[in-house]
């Protein structure tokens, strides 16, 4: 910790006042092939045309589309956004030109300095031999690295693309298997248009010799991004999977209408960590910035099996995401621990949903929302318990802090059981930042930008002692970098 | 070292300080005393550098500087440690990472080319001064001040003060609250910090810690004004015949 200049006189409100300057939102100057806006059955069929997909690949996208036209957006989360002209969106973004990929040799150079300037250097050699990457520009995965290795485990991770040409029966057993097609408004939308995406398979006895990760940047103005993981844990297996997002900054809205799919069978665990930080808007006026609508779902299908997200959400003008977990395993274990972070007008509804199915099943909600400016933060909870679950179990904690007085927090926990010897415990609280707080500390001393960081972090503890250890550093610098300026 | 010239500072508009003066040297141990409301507690924290507070006349100079010219942090890295009369509890940090935190920013305040102080040796003069104030190291890994009892935060108070070893130290109120073993421990902390080079200004009602802590001038505030300096005797007599003496006709 180096002392920092004295910021002069700098009020609370001054302090978190910073960063109209959105570190990654410039935009690669480089060639992309762009469908026509708007959306049609022709749309849908020239996407799966042009990524040679099998016959039960287009079926499973015109179904979803045709859902999808009877559907309305949700109404209900605790958010406010002008209706989408969903006829104003190129459905279909890739880089020039389209040819299939030998090697990262190929990819062109720009799009590796995109990468690079992100802090992902895709060029393998250089590539922290424990981490392997696979990179998603707007609608394409143009590289994947460590490949070859994680092969020699028997480890698939590739593109989705490139898994359903590849290994079509394990995309047909699983693809909307945890996520329905008509599961909901974006989900139906995903299903129908969805580019591309990473796919994993862990074979059975095998611990991932390494994290994957995937890092998804949008570059383009007026496309939406609709990418679809998919991670298959077989039988006592381990894999610890992260997700990365960044996006240019533009005065118009972009769409980010994801969906992860997540399936353990007997003794496997998946562990699934998200750092967001898609552009969320300009912080006076909000213009711009990602509407960044996912459904993340994974399924406990085996007995003891596990399924742990944790996600660190910091960016998105608005944020509706629910990742969740259906415990179908007896025994199976579903956690989620969740930071969610908004500052200037940003809104989030973000929480999970835990559905005990099988016996003994338990579950953990650790939640910690922040809210600074004038923006808005709601945790939406849902514990749902079936008939058949025995001895279920929950422990949900949602904390809420305050930073300024002109952001509010709002908690909404749903609890549904229909077992009598389910175990469902829930706490709750909100607390602020104070003026005193931060006074206490520079008495002793310590700046106002290390105070806030302090107490951030803090609060913040137990879901950051979850992520994988860069991650975990990363997210706290995020954290402090969006809560003060006087730093940079 | 300090020199406090025709304060004036107030809250939201309200005049609370109305012109105080006072010179503190090398040394010396001063002791305020005065009642309640009177402007203590605001003098202490405009001393700090309080944001709620504003400074409407008068000077305040500490070792030749400008004080009011020098952010909080500033003043408290420059050898001013301000003892909360009410310490505010901050849940979520570790105690003792705290406690590092100012340490290691003092550290590199006076030497930026320094490196932080490994951690296992920081536990060593933690251990140290903990032994010194007589506090349980069970302390180290609460959260700051959170939960504490009245005294418990007054002995993190001096804690912490041990660990910084200020050049001038403002004790607000540091007493009360305190058991009488406590009050020992605490006063021989202060007593043992108390060197030819340091100062100290003990805010108080009681004329006990005086006991245990010798102050070289005894001066009393009310509304806003310093009403009656004098030497340790003072102190004995308002204990026994209160503040109306001096401050019935003082405006
Ligand atoms: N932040 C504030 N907001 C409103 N009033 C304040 C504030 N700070 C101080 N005051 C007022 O200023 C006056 C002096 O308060 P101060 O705390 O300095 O008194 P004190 O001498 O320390 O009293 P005590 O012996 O009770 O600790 C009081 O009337 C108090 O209510
Ligand atoms: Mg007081």
């Amino acid at each position: 910790m180096k002392p920092e200049s004295p910021k002069q006189g700098a009020s609370l409100e001054e302090v978190l006042e910073d960063q109209n300057e959105y570190k990654y939102g410039w935009t690669t100057d480089i060639e992309t092939d762009k469908f026509r806006k708007g959306l049609d059955e022709g749309i849908v069929r020239a996407i799966s045309e042009k990524k040679n997909e099998p016959q039960f690949m287009l079926d499973f996208r015109l179904k979803a589309y045709k859902k999808w036209l009877t559907m309305k957006p949700p109404a209900w989360p605790n958010v406010n956004y002008p209706p989408i002209d969903f006829q104003d969106i190129s459905y279909y973004a890739e880089p020039k030109p389209k040819k299939k990929l030998e090697s990262l040799d190929e990819v062109d150079p720009e799009i590796l300095r995109t990468f690079e300037k992100l802090g992902i250097p895709l060029d393998e050699q250089k590539r922290l031999s424990n981490v392997a990457v696979d990179a998603v520009f707007d609608s394409v995965s143009v590289a994947t690295t460590h490949k070859k290795k994680l092969m020699e485990h028997g480890i698939i991770f590739c593109s989705i693309s490139e898994a359903v040409g590849e290994y079509p029966e394990l995309v047909e057993e699983y693809l909307g298997s945890v996520v329905p097609a008509g599961d909901n408004f974006y989900a139906a939308l995903n299903s129908a248009v969805f580019s591309d995406g990473s796919f994993v398979y862990i074979p059975p006895d095998t611990i991932s010799p390494m994290e994957l990760s995937t890092y998804f940047r949008i570059n383009t103005e007026d496309t939406g991004q609709f990418e679809r993981t998919m991670i298959i844990c077989a039988e006592n297996s381990y894999v610890s999977y992260l997700e990365g997002c960044t996006a240019p900054q533009f005065d118009t809205n972009q769409l980010h209408a994801a969906v992860v799919e997540l399936v353990t069978l007997d003794n496997a665990e998946i562990k699934y960590s998200t750092v967001q930080n898609w552009y969320s808007g300009d912080r006076e006026t909000g213009k711009g910035g990602i509407y960044n609508f996912v459904t993340k779902r994974g399924k406990c299908q085996g007995e003891k099996s596990k399924i742990s997200w944790t996600q660190v959400e910091t960016g998105s003008a608005i944020t509706w995401k629910y990742p969740s977990c259906i415990l179908q395993g007896d025994k199976s274990v579903g956690e989620f621990y969740s930071v969610a972070l908004t500052n200037g007008l940003m809104q989030a509804d973000t929480g999970t949903k835990m559905i005990h199915i099988g016996k003994d099943t338990k579950s953990t909600i650790i939640s910690k929302g922040i809210s600074a400016d004038k923006s808005s933060n709601s945790y939406r909870g849902q514990v749902k318990v079936n008939k058949g679950a025995d001895n279920a179990r929950n422990y949900s904690q949602c904390d809420s802090m305050l930073v300024g007085d002109k952001s509010s927090a709002h908690t909404f926990p749903y609890i549904e059981s229909a077992n009598s010897s389910a175990h469902l415990e829930h706490e709750a609280s909100t607390s602020k930042i104070s003026e005193d707080q931060l006074f206490y500390f520079q008495s002793r001393g310590i700046s106002r930008e290390n105070a806030i960081s302090a107490v951030i972090n803090g609060f913040c503890k137990e879901v950051f002692k979850q992520l994988p250890m860069e991650f975990a550093v990363e997210a706290e610098k995020l954290l402090s970098l969006k809560l003060e300026d006087s730093v940079g | 070292m300090l020199e406090i010239k025709d304060l004036h500072a107030g809250f939201e508009g309200t005049e609370i300080i109305k012109g105080v003066d006072l010179t503190i040297k090398k040394g010396e141990v001063h002791a305020i005393m005065g009642p309640n409301g009177s402007g203590k507690s605001t003098l202490s924290k405009v001393l700090a550098g309080h944001p709620d507070y504003e400074v409407t006349g008068g000077t305040v100079t500490y070792e030749g500087k400008n004080l009011l010219d020098m952010e909080p942090e500033a003043r408290a890295l420059e050898g001013i440690f301000m003892g909360f009369q009410y310490p505010v509890e901050i849940p979520g940090v570790n105690n003792s990472e705290f406690l590092r935190m100012a340490y290691n920013a003092r550290l590199l305040y006076k030497d930026p080319d320094a490196e932080e102080i490994d951690p296992l040796d920081f536990e060593e003069i933690l251990d140290a001064k903990m032994k010194l104030v007589e506090m349980d190291h069970k302390y180290k890994e609460r959260f700051l001040n959170d939960g504490f009892s009245g005294g418990e935060k007054k002995k993190n108070e001096i804690l912490q003060m041990a660990i910084l070893e200020p050049k001038l130290a403002i004790l607000d109120e540091t007493d009360s609250g305190l058991d009488i073993d406590a009050l020992k421990a605490v006063s021989q902390g202060i007593n043992r910090l108390i060197s030819g080079e340091n100062a100290v200004i003990l805010i108080t009602h009681y004329q006990r810690l005086l006991e245990y802590i010798q102050p070289h001038f005894v001066h009393v505030m009310s509304a806003g004004k310093i009403v009656k300096s004098g030497e340790k005797d003072l102190a004995l007599q308002l204990e026994a015949q209160g503040y109306d003496w001096l401050t019935a006709p003082a405006t």
